[in-house]
């Protein structure tokens, strides 16, 4: 009989974050990973400034905190020197897709051996709410009060689709926790980004499709329901890039 | 190794870091520091040490960061505008209280300036290298010699108290070529047991950061590190005094203005005016001592920058405003005459000095 109980790489202690946001589930999933692999003792984290600021706390392995957006340059400058360890970076929206968009995208064309895990939730959760890279047209956000409107604002940015084209990426998936299914697809993921980092192979980036509740103004069952009825349309889930797909052929 | 060597002073800077133990470089294209990527691509793949080309001047310093947090010795090297690039970073950096070294080979400016030789980086240096309470440790080497010297001092202070520290340097230092003899390496990297490099499940997580939500948190942690400031402030000043034992007009200036400044003092003297050079050598923690020390005997002070006067500030506060501070500063890339100089000391001369 499966004993439900909580990663030994993540903290023992309550999470910070809103009842329904998703951060807590991908926190879980990544521990479980570095659980299963038992790779706690030699992997450095990386975590953002956003809602995600304090991971450090959470994540039982070494962490550095970085600077808004800045996250894969600071684990570039971890893995150049230290080779042999495992070094990922938790990033949401706004710091990996708007402020941080070079880093991560030279990053990734650089084929850095770093996993990216990436939560896109449509939204600035820590500042309240204003509108993200990822904001859907339409979207009402604190900055974005009558919906974001293209022609103003702009169009959403697809990472997954956008990191794939670059030949040094070597895994890129974009996963949702919206259903047990998908959050074990989720799992299985991110356990394929850190095993591609294992083996060398380059950059890899898992984007989370997340909720959040609170600055989306529903309650957590509407927020999972969004996620299904108006994010995945516009974010399909799947693997967009896969070098040990391509080896295998 | 104490073999002498005619070198640029950008490249003698990058291979005293690397014979320092500088194991990751990360830079970006910008005259006139341009050579020190340069050399580092080359010098770092004989050496087992990291060179990498990043994206941007943020990138870079964020890498130094990366590598810092992991416990190696690590430099990055830009010009005037990439060094405001930087700021962010760096702020980061003394926050976390992390080691590294960091080169500024000044150009002209405000925005994109000019390529020429330029001291108007002063005050990001020493006073506002970025956002927050903190500083750096501030190094102005004067010679091809000191570009390579300094370099090796940079990486022990950083090591030794736990900061970032600076190589202020201009693009003449950068450029021109002149011997040098690369000092021996005596001092070893110390332990860093607060890196985090994994913890192979020996000790608890080590956690590099500068977030404190709590203002008393934050607070306490800023008095820490000033804690620490005062002790490099009583540790480290540094000056370079020339004939200032009985003079009575004291130019000072820093880096390429001092070498200007000590033909003129000579010239002075060879004319019968007790002139004399003091030469700061940190500018953060700036060398107070040097003028206080002078402060009763002297007649005047003169400020010689590439500038248009940014330390005359600090010689004002050393000297207590006790004698007249005068200024002497050519800017946007032109080098001052050591006959400019010369002249501006004759006047100081019979302006402060009638018996």
């Amino acid at each position: 009989m499966a004993v439900y109980k909580k990663p030994e790489s993540m903290a023992d202690i309550p999470l910070h974050f809103c009842p329904g946001c998703s951060h807590g589930i991908v926190h879980r999933l990544v521990c479980e990973v570095i659980d299963e692999m038992g790779i706690e003792g030699e992997t450095v984290g990386v975590c953002p400034v956003g809602c995600a600021v304090t991971s450090y706390n959470y994540f039982n392995c070494d962490v550095v905190a970085a600077a808004h957006g800045r996250a894969p340059a600071v684990a570039t400058g971890i893995k150049r020197s230290i080779p042999d360890r495992f070094v990922f970076t938790y990033q949401g929206d706004g710091d990996l897709a708007a402020i941080g968009t070079a880093e991560a995208v030279h990053s990734a064309t650089r084929g850095e051996n770093i996993t990216v895990i990436f939560i896109n939730n449509t939204i600035y959760g820590m500042t309240g709410g204003q509108m993200a890279p990822t904001t859907l047209p339409g979207q009402v956000t604190q900055t974005t009060p009558f919906g974001r409107d293209p022609k103003v604002a702009g169009y959403p940015v697809r990472i997954c689709e956008l990191i794939s084209t670059l030949t040094g990426t070597a895994y890129a998936e974009r996963v949702s926790v919206d259903s047990p299914a998908h959050i074990n697809a989720a799992k299985k993921a991110i356990r394929k980004g850190f095993e591609v980092q294992k083996a060398g192979l380059g950059f890899s980036i898992i984007e989370v499709l997340s909720t959040c509740p609170t600055n989306w103004g529903m309650t957590p069952v509407a927020a999972v329901e969004r996620v299904r009825s108006e994010m995945i349309p516009y974010y399909p889930l799947g693997v967009y890039k896969d070098i040990t797909e391509s080896e295998k052929e | 190794m104490s073999e002498k060597k005619l070198m640029k002073g950008n490249e003698a800077l990058a291979e005293a870091a690397v014979r320092a133990g500088c194991k990751c470089y990360f830079g970006y294209p910008i005259t006139p520091q341009t050579e020190i990527a340069a050399y580092m691509s080359k010098r770092m793949a004989k050496s087992g040490g990291v060179f990498l080309q990043a994206e941007s001047e943020i990138a870079a310093i964020n890498m130094v960061y990366g590598a810092a947090s992991a416990g190696v010795r690590a430099m990055t090297s830009s010009s005037s505008p990439g060094v405001s690039l930087k700021s962010e970073g760096i702020s980061y950096i003394a926050g976390c209280d992390l080691p590294c070294v960091i080169v500024n080979v000044q150009r002209g400016g405000p925005g994109l300036g000019g390529i020429q030789p330029s001291q108007s980086d002063y005050y990001m240096a020493a006073k506002a290298g970025g956002h927050g309470d903190f500083f750096m440790i501030v190094y102005a080497p004067g010679s091809v010699q000191e570009m390579a010297d300094f370099a090796v001092r940079a990486f022990d202070t950083a090591d030794k108290y736990r900061m970032p520290v600076m190589i202020l340097s201009d693009g003449l230092l950068g450029q021109m070529m002149e011997p040098v003899v690369f000092p021996e390496i005596t001092e070893k990297a110390p332990e860093k047991p607060w890196a985090c490099v994994g913890h192979e499940n020996k000790r608890k997580h080590n956690i590099v950061n500068s977030l404190y939500l709590v203002p008393e948190d934050l607070e306490n942690s800023n008095r820490e590190r000033f804690k620490k400031y005062d002790i490099v402030k009583a540790e480290l000043p540094e000056a370079d005094c020339y004939l200032t034992e009985d003079a009575e007009i004291i130019v000072t200036g820093y880096g390429a203005s001092a070498r200007i400044a000590r033909s003129a003092v000579n010239a002075a003297r060879a004319e019968g005016i007790k002139a004399g050079l003091i030469r700061p050598i940190t500018l953060w923690p700036f060398p107070e001592k040097a003028y206080a020390d002078t402060v009763d005997r002297a007649k005047a002070y003169l400020v010689v920058e590439m500038s248009m006067g940014q330390m005359v500030d600090d010689v004002r506060l050393a000297t207590s405003c006790k004698r007249p501070v005068e200024f002497f500063g050519r800017t946007g890339g032109v080098i001052p005459k050591p006959s400019e100089v010369l002249e501006k000391i004759r006047e100081l001369d019979k302006k402060y000095n009638k018996a």
